[in-house]
């Protein structure tokens, strides 16, 4: 099994999830540069966070144009796991294997904190290590982490329980005071209809070591190194 | 082109360094070679007016493998592992243009880092404004000035935030202090540190004759060109578009320059590097060569250009952003043209070293500059500037104290002295120098790169280093208040408050960088209380054993004739030999015993108690003894290492009870924990029994414990053969903070109470809606 | 009555954000584009009633006050 962890002009948790992964779940990974067109020995992608080109014209909108990006979308359509993490979760709304847009934060500032969201489902590659209703403790930092889409889209997102995350108080109550954003429905993470590409605004990477205060970031790296193990098995 | 003396007033150089000039080229300078002067000559670059105190700071010590004169000061951790650290004022900038002044300050000491070969993993800055709230300024243009002091500050914060952010370093900790003096003139101090394998160091040094001078990054643009230039019409008409002076950071630019330095210099093609901060093109080829005794020559029409019609003087002066200056081997320069071509930037040969110690620069195929780099660096002139003897305050604050705190009991009609102390409390608690910043390190990511093991808001701000098992303390600490009224003593209050902060976090002392603000050089009692400013942290970093290894000065910190208070920040870092010792301020379960290091002195002066009460700034400031601090310090720091301690909270500003209530708030993942104290014994032993001083003087050289019972008589045992007082002062549990003395409440509060009121004070004078719409 | 800002930088200041669009157009395959400059454009909704110059001199002033910031931007105001 083997992660790819894109690397963008601009990236930023490149390295920090390239650790956690390596070091601290124990599997292989390598990074891709966003040149790199051929992603075939890869079986699953991390976009991690960061400000890709600066996020000059809107948050993710022009990595979405590098060339790695028509294979990540390949790769994803035939079933790969992909991972958006923050600038990630924005490049994968931009290139439209998400749905909906990440809008300036409700009070117009970049919030760097520890919030609580809570795992809504845990049938997805991404959380199969979850219990159900789990509260995660993990930090945002982002000045655009406001989850935003159409009531149509917001209707399908709900109905389909693609909803995957929502920010919620230390109890896992989904309240207006627990959404650090404004994002609608206190949407942290969303998948799509597959269920292979998620996208999320807050950072497991950085809370997957109890030496920084939170290790419960770790379950949606170790979901995604069981699923994988599963899906080698079955291919095998 | 005549030289008038209106020439050189706009250059700032007066008549006798004009004739020096001459003399060291043996000729009439050229307009360009007047430029390069001026701006190297400028107290900025050249240090004039500090050099000769400068040298009276101890350089020296085991750790250190590059003291002060290269971009940034550098100790060895450990492990085969430096770090390269430096801090570095953008105060001028920040007042013209608060955020992209803040945000091209930090850009400026990222490069300082990273020019060294070290990957930047930590910032802090120290900032100080005008008041923000609205009680606190008076006449008729208060409100203004309010408004305009909460707009810098939003300003600033959000240039220092999304510079770090975008560039992916964690803002982890600093400081942030509020008064008059600073309305017009803030300051903005950005200090940030970097990991470098020892063997793996680069330097300024333009080495190897026959060698590629190679420019990198950004374009050169018209920015930051001294206003000077524009008066001049006669140099160049077609050039007399509007010129801006106003540098605009660009974090992407400078994130791709950071990773495609880093690779260059692995790669091993890289003899020498240096940033192009002030002075640009300027400062980095003259100190190169200067370093290596070498000269360099460059062609000017090779240089990347953002705009058109660009003169010599303006390409040499302009202080664009993002670019570095390389001397790559001969030879292997396509390796390095390649590795920043691959990362989207311009890098160009645009040059050689030479052997004639030389600065020869070329446009237009004419020489339109040839100065020896002596001429610009050891020759810079240097002066010993007029001094006065100052006053120094020794006001005894008592009575003011009295009055204040009589003021307190009718206005909130207290029946009990219980009540006017809580409310004294309270009002400590929310103003602006002591109340949460949450507000400020909420709008930077302080745990990118996933290293933040001590978050923002305790003593001192920690990082693990990932490559080995210790980890990095560092604080940022100053005190204006106190300089202004006894420098000397302020400035070896605040070594000692930044080492007591870093021993509170279970680290050992280990180097210093500082950071000078002062108001006007030519002004006699500014240069004294400069020089007691050097003496006393000359004293103190000798005394803790902590080198300086460099920093910044900044002079003429004055608008329209009113000066900062001097204002010397100290940039402590330590080392935490185990991830274990690791230490934070906050009590953490109930039944832990809470012990006091150290002896409470009637140290009212200068404190924030007398400022919340009265307003004032005045007073003795307190006295540090040495010994005592060190003392308490070895006792705290050996006590942690025992595994003894659970938390350990510096006592200063706002002194006792404000330490004890902000080791009772809540933290992240720790809920708030209430306490109750006792003072008869600690009066006792300090002899000390005026309440208002043992609750709020802000005597040095204390500490705040908290340990399991059956630590305690361990943790008294080291101080007792310290020498250093320890006395038991409580125990932590409950939901209220409640202190007594000789059975009487002094003060009895719902910690709930009075941490919302400490954590929402800074958002409710900044988060209005006018002041949001005009961010 | 509408009032449309445009807010641009000065001339001569550096704009990376127009910087990285540039260099994305260029990238992305787009030809003949020489360079890109990014800036702010409002909206602004006036009272019907309000006589034109005093709208200007209102919106002129909104503009310049608070808008943009004369340190690093200029403005143009059109009245429609």
């Amino acid at each position: 099994m083997k992660f790819g962890v894109v690397v963008f002009p601009g990236s930023n948790c490149d390295h920090d999830t390239y650790h956690v992964v390596s070091k601290v779940i124990g599997q292989p990974v390598d990074f891709i540069w966003h040149k790199e067109e051929q992603i075939d020995r890869f079986d699953a992608i991390i976009l991690p966070g960061g400000f890709s080109y600066g996020d000059y014209l809107r948050s993710g909108a022009i990595a979405r144009f590098s060339p790695v990006m028509r294979s990540v979308r390949q790769f994803a359509e035939e079933g790969g796991l992909v991972m958006g993490i923050c600038n990630g979760f924005q490049i994968l709304c931009e290139a439209g294997l998400l749905p909906g847009a990440l809008l300036r934060n409700r009070d117009l500032r970049f919030i760097c904190e520890h919030i609580n969201i809570r795992v809504e489902r845990v049938d997805t590659p991404f959380t199969s290590a979850c219990e159900p209703r789990q509260v995660l403790s993990l930090p945002i930092a982002h000045g655009e982490g406001n989850y935003f889409c159409d009531p149509e889209t917001l209707d399908a997102l709900e109905r389909e329980g693609r909803v995957i995350f929502r920010y919620c108080d230390a109890e896992g109550s989904v309240t207006d005071e627990s959404n650090p954003n404004g994002s609608l429905n206190n949407i942290a993470g969303i998948c799509n209809s597959e269920r292979n590409v998620l996208g999320l605004m807050p950072h497991p990477e950085r809370a997957s070591e109890s030496l920084l205060g939170s290790s419960d970031g770790r379950a949606i790296f170790l979901s995604m190194a069981d699923s994988l193990r599963e899906m080698i098995k079955l291919r095998a | 082109m005549d030289i008038t003396p209106e020439l050189l007033d706009q250059h700032n150089l007066t008549e006798p360094e004009y004739g020096r000039i001459k003399e060291l080229l043996g000729r009439e300078p050229s307009f360009t070679e007047l430029g390069i002067f001026s701006v190297m000559w400028s107290e900025h670059c050249s240090y004039k007016s500090s050099k000769i105190h400068l040298r009276r700071l101890p350089t020296e010590g085991e750790c250190l493998v590059q003291g002060p004169g290269e971009n940034a000061g550098i100790v060895d951790i450990g492990d085969g592992w430096c770090v390269a650290f430096k801090i570095e004022s953008h105060n001028h900038p920040s007042f013209i243009e608060p955020y992209q002044g803040a945000a091209t300050g930090v850009g400026g000491i990222l490069r300082d880092i990273f020019t060294m070969g070290a990957r930047p993993v930590a910032s802090m800055n120290s900032l100080r404004f005008g008041p923000i709230r609205d009680e606190d300024s008076t006449g008729d243009e208060s409100g203004k000035i309010i408004q305009r002091n909460r707009r810098i500050m939003a300003g600033v914060v959000k240039g220092l935030g999304d510079y770090g952010n975008a560039f992916g370093v964690p803002t982890i900790g600093g400081e942030v202090y509020f008064a008059d003096c600073y309305s017009l003139n803030p300051l903005v101090n950005a200090f940030a540190l970097g990991l470098v394998r020892r063997e793996q160091i680069f330097y300024g040094k333009a080495e190897g004759i026959g060698n590629s001078v190679i420019y990198v990054g950004a374009k050169t643009g018209r920015d930051g060109i001294h206003g000077a230039t524009m008066a001049s019409a006669e140099f160049d008409e077609a050039a007399m578009e509007k010129r801006p002076t106003v540098q605009v950071g660009d974090p992407f630019a400078e994130k791709l320059l950071l990773e495609a330095c880093l690779e260059a210099m692995r790669d091993g093609a890289i003899v020498g590097i240096q940033d192009m901060g002030a002075a640009g093109l300027t400062s980095s080829s003259c100190e190169m060569g200067a370093r290596a005794g070498t000269g360099i020559e460059i062609n000017l029409d090779l240089v990347p250009q953002r705009e058109t019609a660009m003169t010599a003087y303006e390409m040499m002066l302009s202080e664009s952003q993002e670019r570095m200056l390389i001397v790559s081997e001969r030879g292997r320069e396509r390796q390095v043209l390649e590795i920043f071509q691959r990362w989207d930037l311009d890098a160009v040969i645009i040059g050689r070293v030479t052997g004639d110690q030389r600065l020869r620069v070329v446009h237009n195929g004419t020489v339109v500059a040839d100065i020896p780099n002596v001429a610009l660096t050891d020759e810079a002139p240097r002066y010993d500037r007029p001094q006065i003897a100052i006053i120094i305050n020794t006001e005894n604050v008592e009575p003011k104290i009295t009055a204040g705190l009589k003021k307190v009991e009718t206005e909130i009609r207290a029946a009990t002295r219980t009540q006017v102390m809580t409310e004294a409390l309270r009002r400590l608690i929310v103003s602006p120098n002591l109340a949460s910043k949450e507000w400020v390190y909420r709008q930077y990511d302080h745990m990118v790169r996933t290293n933040t093991v001590v978050l923002p808001g305790s003593d001192a701000a920690v990082i693990r280093v990932k490559e080995t098992r210790r980890s990095l303390a560092m604080s940022l600490d100053a005190n204006g208040r106190y300089c202004r009224l006894n420098p000397r003593e302020g400035a070896r209050l605040a070594v000692a408050e930044s080492a007591r902060n870093v021993v509170c976090s279970g680290a050992r002392p280990l180097a210093v960088t500082n950071c000078l603000n002062f108001a006007s050089p030519e002004r006699p009692e500014v240069m004294r209380s400069f020089s007691e400013t050097i003496d006393g942290m000359a004293e103190a970093c000798l005394a803790f054993g902590t080198p300086v290894t460099g920093g910044n000065v900044s002079f003429y910190n004055e608008t329209e004739g009113r000066g900062i208070h001097p204002t010397p920040v100290i940039g402590m870092i330590g080392v935490i030999e185990e991830a274990r010792h690791t230490t934070t301020q906050w009590f953490n379960e109930p039944g832990e015993t809470i012990l006091l290091l150290g002896l409470t002195r009637g140290d009212l002066g200068a404190s924030e108690l007398l400022m919340t009460l009265t307003g004032e700034e005045t007073g003795a400031v307190p006295t540090l003894d040495l010994e005592s601090e060190k003392a308490v310090q070895n006792v705290c720091l050996t006590a942690i290492k025992a595994g003894l301690v659970s938390s350990a909270h510096d006592c200063s500003d706002g002194g006792l009870a404000v330490a004890l209530a902000e080791s009772c708030f809540s933290s992240y993942r720790r809920a708030a924990q209430g306490a109750s104290i006792d003072l008869d014994a600690h009066a006792a032993e300090s002899d000390q029994h005026d309440v208002a001083s043992l609750l709020f003087a802000e005597s040095p050289s204390r500490i705040i414990l908290s340990a399991k019972p059956e630590n305690i008589a361990e943790i008294e045992k080291l101080a007792k053969e310290a020498g250093a007082a320890c006395v038991r002062i409580g125990e932590v549990g409950g939901s209220d903070l409640t202190i007594r003395l000789g059975g009487e409440m002094l003060i009895e509060a719902s910690v709930e109470s009075l941490e919302t009121a400490w954590r929402s004070a800074l958002s409710f004078h900044l988060d209005r809606p006018a002041q949001m719409a005009a961010d | 009555m509408l009032a449309k800002v445009f807010v641009t930088l000065k001339n001569g200041v550096l704009d990376p954000q127009g910087k990285a669009i540039h260099h994305a157009a260029e990238s992305i395959g787009y030809q003949g584009i020489a360079d890109v400059r990014q800036g702010k454009y409002f909206e602004i909704q006036l009272d019907a009633g309000l006589d034109e110059a005093l709208a200007r001199s209102q919106v002129e002033k909104f503009a310049h006050d608070v808008l943009s910031n004369p340190v690093i931007e200029d403005y143009r105001v059109e009245i429609s």
